[in-house]
C-alpha cells in the first residue's frame, strides 16, 4: 500500500463519521484500511456520491489506487483471491491471501481416477485450531494435445465447483476449453514467448486471468507489462525447475521478482507468483522420492512468495504438512489468536466430574479440548480470557490471576454445576495453586503440563483421595 | 511391559512413577504448545505399528533421485537475466494491433551493514583439540540462500541427538537407533558414518536426579568416549535439571578442554554465570537458549559477553524451535526478527542460529496412527507423515536463518541436507522434462 499514515486516506472520506461502514469515525475506518481490516467498498455514502457526481468518482478512484496493495489481486473462479501481498516479511504487516494449492488431473486420465483425485480436492480436511484446513483448487492439463477432450475433461472438473486452471500451450486446446469453461472464470496456463500473442486474445475474449511463463525475467516482466497494458489480470510463473542448480536459480528469481516488486517499486511484476511443485516429479527416480522432493519445493516456497501452486501428490500425508505449515506462515502475526472465554462441557461431564481450567488462546484451547474429548474422559473446562496468550507467558504476565479465575466460576456457577471443589490447574500455572486457593476457597490440584497427559493424570488423581468430596 | 512392544499406556505408566518431576527437561513454551524437549526425554510417544527399515528405505530412494549430474543438457542454459530480449512473433492478425511491451527487468539490490559472527566448532590437533575436522557457524551477510546478494562462506550443519542412555522414542526414530541405545559411543558413530550428519549432539540425560542420577564426574565419562570413537566436533547438553546442569556442563568443559565443544546450553534461569565462566576458561562454546523472546535472547547474549567476557566467536543462540503446526509461526518469524536485526547491524544477536529440529516429533501429526478426531480427513502414512513434519520445520526454520539444526530421522537429515546444498549452489545441474504435457 502507497498511504503510510490514516490521515491521507482520511482526506479522502466524506468526513461525516456517519458510522455505515462500521467503526465510529472516518478516521477509525482510514486506520483499519492502512492495516486492511476494513474496505473501501464499506464506505457506502463514497461509492453512492461516486455514482453521481465526478469530484466523488476522482476521489473514490485515488483512494483505491493509493490503498492497492504492492501486490496485485488475482481472482480465480467465483472468489478466490491470490497475491495482494503488502510485506516481503510476515512480521511486518502479515501475509494476505495464503498460498492457493491447486491439485492436477490429466485429460487423458481414465474417469476413475480423476473423480477420485477431483473428490479428494473436494473433501480434503484437516482440523486446526478451530477450524478446518481445506485445498482451493483443481488444475486440469491438456495431455492429450486433443481440443475436444481438454473440453470435455475441463467440463467435468469444473463440475466439482472448486477453482480451476487450465493448463495447455496449444491456444487451440485453450480456446476449446474457455468455451466450454470459460464463465467459470479459469486461470489459463501458460502464455509464453511463443504463443502470448494468442492467449492475450483469449484473456481478453473470456476475461479470464492468464500466467505468463519465462525463465528469463526480461521477457517476464515483458509479457506482463503487455498483458496488464490490455487490462488483463497477470501470475507469474518463473518456471520451476525441480532439483540441482535449477531449483537454486528458480529461488533466486522467485526472490528477485517479489523483492523488486516490493521494495523496487516495480510495478509491471508486481503479480502474484506460481510455482510448480509438480515438476519434481519429471525428475529421474520413484515415485516415493518424487513425492517427498514435491513437498520440499511446496514447502519452500509457502514459506517464500509462491501465491499459487500446482501439487500432483493427493497423498493426505504430503498435503497434511502443507496445509499445516501454510496456516502458520498466514497467520496473522498481529494478534494473537483468541477463543470465547466461558465454560465448556466435555463428553457429556456430571456433578462428579472434574473442573479443568485453561487459557483462551486458541491454539492451547483446543490442544486440550480435543485431547480431552479423544481421551474419552468427561470434564468441565473453564476457559479463562488471558487476552489470548498461553498459560506460561499469562502466569508471567498476570493475566491469568486468581482473581480473574474466581470472577470466571462466578460467572459461569460452576459450583453449582458440581458436587466437590476441587480445580485442576495446568503444571505451569503450579505457582498460583496457593494464591488461587486462598482467593476460590476451592483445592487446587496441579495437573500435568501437557495436556496430552490428561487421560492419564486424571486416571491416577481422579476422583481425588479416597472420593469425591461432597459438599452438599 | 511386553518385550518389544512400548505402547502409549505402557510410558505413561512408566512416566508415572516420577510423577510430575519428570516433566524438569520439558518446558512449555511461548504459546504454551511447544513441548522443548532440553533433556531428550521424549514422554508421550504411542510407538506401535511402524514398520522396521522402512524408513532407510525410503532415504536411499531419496539419496537415488536427487542429483544426477547432467552439465551437457544444460551448456546453453541462459544466464538468469540475459541482457537480450528474445526475439517474439510481432506480425498481426486480424486488426487489432497487438505489440510486446519490451521490458528490462532490474532487480532491486539489496545491502545490509551487519552480518553474522563466525563462531567454529571443535579444533584439530593443530588447534590444541583432537577432531578431524571443525565446523564454521555463521558468517552470513546477507539473509539465507540470497547467494546472489552475498556469499554465504558456511552452509547450515546437521548434529544429531545421542543419548546417554536408553530413551523412549517414537518409534519411527526408535528404529534407526534400536542398536546403539544405551551405547552413546557406537550412536555416535552410526550418525556419523550411517547417516551423514555433520556433529552429534551428546544428551547426558541420566544425570538427571530423576532417572539414574548420575554424578557428574561419572557422567562426563561418556563425552570422553565419544570424542573417541568419534573426530567430528559434538555437542554436549545435559539432562535440564537447573540445579545440576551447570555443574555438569562445567565438569564437561574440563574433561574437554581444548576440543571447542559446544555446551548446551546457559539459560537466564539457571547458572548461566557457570556455564559461561567454564566455556571461556577451557575454550568452548555456548549455546544461549531462551524462550521465543528477542529481548530475552539480547539479555543472556550481553550477560555472556560483558558480564563473563566470553569472546564473541565463541556465542551460538537457541531461540527455540516450536514444532510444525505447534508455534513454528513464532519460531520462524522470533528467529527471522533476530536474524534480520543482526544484518541491520544489531551485534547483540550477531550470532549463529542453533534449531532444535527434534522437537517436530512432539507434534500428534509427527507420530499418531490417525486423527483422534473423527471431522479430519485421514492423516496418511506415518512412515512418511513424521519424517515430513521434521523436514518441514527444519525446512522452514532454514529459511530464517538457522546455522547448525538438531535432528533425529534419518530421512530427514538426509532430505534436508540435500536442499540446503541445492540452495547453498552446491549441486549440479539435473535433468528433467516437461511437467505441463507428461503424463507422470
Amino acid at each position: 500500500m502507497k498511504v503510510k499514515s490514516p490521515l491521507e486516506i482520511y482526506k479522502l472520506l466524506p468526513g461525516t463519521n456517519c458510522g455505515e461502514c462500521g467503526f465510529d469515525t472516518c478516521m477509525s475506518f482510514a486506520a483499519h484500511i492502512l492495516d486492511r481490516s476494513a474496505k473501501i467498498e464499506d464506505c457506502k455514502p463514497l461509492i453512492e456520491q461516486a455514482k453521481k457526481n465526478d469530484k466523488a468518482a476522482e476521489k473514490l478512484k485515488k483512494l483505491i489506487e493509493i490503498t492497492a496493495p504492492e501486490v496485485d489481486e488475482v481472482v480465480i473462479g467465483k472468489d478466490l483471491k491470490i497475491g495482494g501481498k503488502e510485506v516481503l516479511h510476515r512480521h511486518e504487516l502479515t501475509f494476505f491471501n495464503p498460498t492457493a494449492l491447486f491439485f492436477d488431473v490429466c485429460d487423458t486420465m481414465d474417469e476413475k481416477t480423476i473423480d477420485e483425485r477431483c473428490s479428494r480436492v473436494v473433501e480434503y480436511k484437516k482440523f486446526y485450531v478451530g477450524k478446518y484446513l481445506t485445498l482451493d483448487g483443481i488444475a486440469v492439463r491438456c495431455t492429450s494435445n486433443n481440443p475436444d477432450q481438454f473440453a470435455e475433461v475441463a467440463k467435468k472438473v469444473a463440475g466439482y465447483g472448486k477453482p480451476i486452471i487450465l493448463v495447455s500451450l496449444n491456444a487451440e486446446c485453450m480456446e476449446k476449453a474457455l468455451k466450454a469453461v470459460g464463465s467459470d472464470k479459469p486461470l489459463i496456463y501458460a502464455a509464453t514467448p511463443e504463443n502470448w500473442m494468442d492467449f492475450l486474445k483469449l484473456a481478453k475474449k473470456y476475461s479470464v486471468p492468464v500466467v505468463v511463463r519465462s525463465k528469463d525475467l526480461n521477457m517476464l516482466k515483458s509479457l506482463a507489462a503487455t498483458f496488464k497494458a490490455h487490462k488483463i489480470s497477470v501470475v507469474l510463473d518463473p518456471v520451476t525447475e525441480p532439483a540441482g542448480k535449477g531449483l537454486q536459480r528458480t529461488f533466486e528469481r522467485v526472490i528477485q521478482i517479489r523483492r523488486t516488486a516490493i521494495l523496487g517499486q516495480d510495478k509491471d511484476i508486481n503479480c502474484p507468483i506460481m510455482v510448480t511443485p509438480i515438476a519434481a516429479w519429471t525428475v529421474e527416480g520413484d515415485d516415493i522420492g518424487k513425492m517427498y522432493w514435491e513437498t520440499v519445493i511446496a514447502a519452500l516456497f509457502i514459506v517464500k512468495y509462491g501465491d499459487i501452486m500446482i501439487i500432483h501428490s493427493v497423498e493426505p500425508h504430503t498435503i497434511m504438512p502443507l496445509v499445516t505449515l501454510r496456516e502458520n506462515i498466514y497467520t496473522d502475526p498481529r494478534t494473537p489468536v483468541q477463543v470465547e472465554p466461558g465454560l465448556k462441557a466435555i463428553n457429556n461431564p456430571d456433578k462428579n466430574s472434574p473442573v479443568l481450567i485453561t487459557t483462551n488462546f486458541a491454539l492451547t484451547y483446543y490442544t486440550v479440548e480435543s485431547d480431552l474429548q479423544s481421551s474419552g474422559a468427561s470434564g468441565w473446562l473453564l476457559v479463562l480470557d488471558t487476552e489470548g496468550l498461553g498459560v506460561e507467558v499469562s502466569v508471567a504476565g498476570g493475566q491469568f490471576a486468581p482473581e480473574k479465575v474466581k470472577q470466571l466460576m462466578e460467572e459461569t456457577k460452576i459450583a453449582e454445576k458440581v458436587n466437590h471443589r476441587y480445580l485442576v490447574i495446568p503444571g505451569l500455572a503450579a505457582r498460583l495453586q496457593g494464591a488461587l486457593e486462598d482467593e476460590t476457597g476451592w483445592k487446587i490440584l496441579v495437573g500435568p503440563t501437557d495436556s496430552g497427559r490428561l487421560k492419564a493424570w486424571l486416571e491416577q488423581n481422579w476422583p481425588p483421595g479416597s472420593g469425591v468430596e461432597v459438599k452438599q | 511391559m511386553p518385550e518389544g512392544k512400548i505402547t502409549l499406556e505402557d510410558i505413561l505408566k512408566l512416566l508415572s512413577k516420577y510423577e510430575i518431576k519428570e516433566l524438569e527437561g520439558v518446558k512449555i513454551e511461548g504459546g504454551d504448545i511447544e513441548i522443548e524437549f532440553e533433556m531428550g526425554a521424549y514422554p508421550n510417544f504411542q510407538a506401535i505399528g511402524m514398520e522396521l527399515g522402512l524408513a532407510a528405505y525410503h532415504l536411499a530412494r531419496v539419496a537415488m533421485m536427487l542429483g544426477f549430474p547432467v552439465q551437457q543438457l544444460f551448456a546453453q542454459q541462459q544466464p538468469a537475466y540475459p541482457a537480450q530480449i528474445p526475439q517474439v512473433p510481432t506480425q498481426l492478425k486480424e486488426e487489432e494491433k497487438i505489440e510486446l511491451i519490451e521490458k528490462k527487468f532490474e532487480p532491486y539490490r539489496q545491502e545490509w551493514s551487519g552480518y553474522v559472527e563466525e563462531v567454529q566448532l571443535g579444533a584439530t590437533p593443530k588447534e590444541g583439540g583432537t577432531r578431524k575436522y571443525t565446523i564454521k557457524l555463521g558468517g552470513e551477510k546477507s539473509l539465507p540462500f540470497y547467494l546472489f546478494d552475498a556469499e554465504q562462506p558456511h552452509l547450515p550443519s546437521i548434529s544429531v541427538d545421542v543419548f546417554d542412555r536408553a530413551v523412549p522414542l517414537p518409534k519411527a526414530i526408535r528404529t534407526h537407533y534400536e542398536d546403539v541405545m544405551g551405547h552413546p559411543d557406537e550412536w555416535a558413530k552410526k550418525v556419523i558414518k550411517d547417516f551423514g550428519a555433520d556433529a552429534v549432539t551428546i544428551h547426558l540425560i541420566s544425570t538427571d536426579p530423576l532417572l539414574d542420577d548420575t554424578p557428574p564426574h561419572e557422567a562426563v565419562k561418556t563425552v570422553e568416549e565419544v570424542l573417541q570413537a568419534v573426530k567430528c566436533p559434538i555437542i554436549v547438553g545435559g539432562s535440564g535439571n537447573k540445579e545440576k546442569d551447570p555443574v555438569l556442563l562445567e565438569k564437561v568443559a574440563e574433561v574437554a578442554e581444548g576440543e571447542r565443544v559446544l555446551l548446551a546450553s546457559a539459560t537466564l534461569d539457571t547458572d548461566w554465570e557457570r556455564v559461561g565462566r567454564a566455556a571461556k576458561e577451557h575454550g568452548h562454546c555456548v549455546l544461549a537458549w531462551t524462550q521465543m523472546d528477542i529481548n530475552s535472547q539480547r539479555t543472556l547474549n550481553r550477560y555472556l559477553l560483558k558480564r563473563i567476557g566470553l569472546p564473541r566467536d565463541s556465542l551460538v543462540m537457541d531461540t527455540t524451535t516450536a514444532a510444525l503446526g505447534y508455534g513454528l509461526d513464532y519460531a520462524y518469524t522470533n528467529m527471522e526478527r533476530a536474524r534480520l536485526a543482526a544484518l541491520k547491524g544489531d551485534e547483540d544477536l550477531a550470532f549463529p542460529i542453533s534449531s532444535g529440529t527434534t522437537n517436530a516429533w512432539g507434534a500428534r501429526e509427527a507420530w499418531m496412527k490417525e486423527s483422534p478426531l473423527e471431522g479430519d480427513y485421514s492423516w496418511g502414512m506415518r512412515e512418511h507423515r513424521g519424517p515430513l513434519w521434521e523436514i518441514l520445520t527444519g525446512l522452514t526454520l532454514s529459511l530464517a536463518g538457522v546455522d547448525i539444526f538438531m535432528m533425529m530421522h534419518p530421512v530427514s537429515v538426509a532430505v534436508l541436507k540435500e536442499l540446503i546444498h541445492t540452495l547453498g549452489g552446491k549441486k549440479k545441474e539435473v535433468e528433467y522434462e516437461d511437467w505441463i504435457t507428461s503424463e507422470l
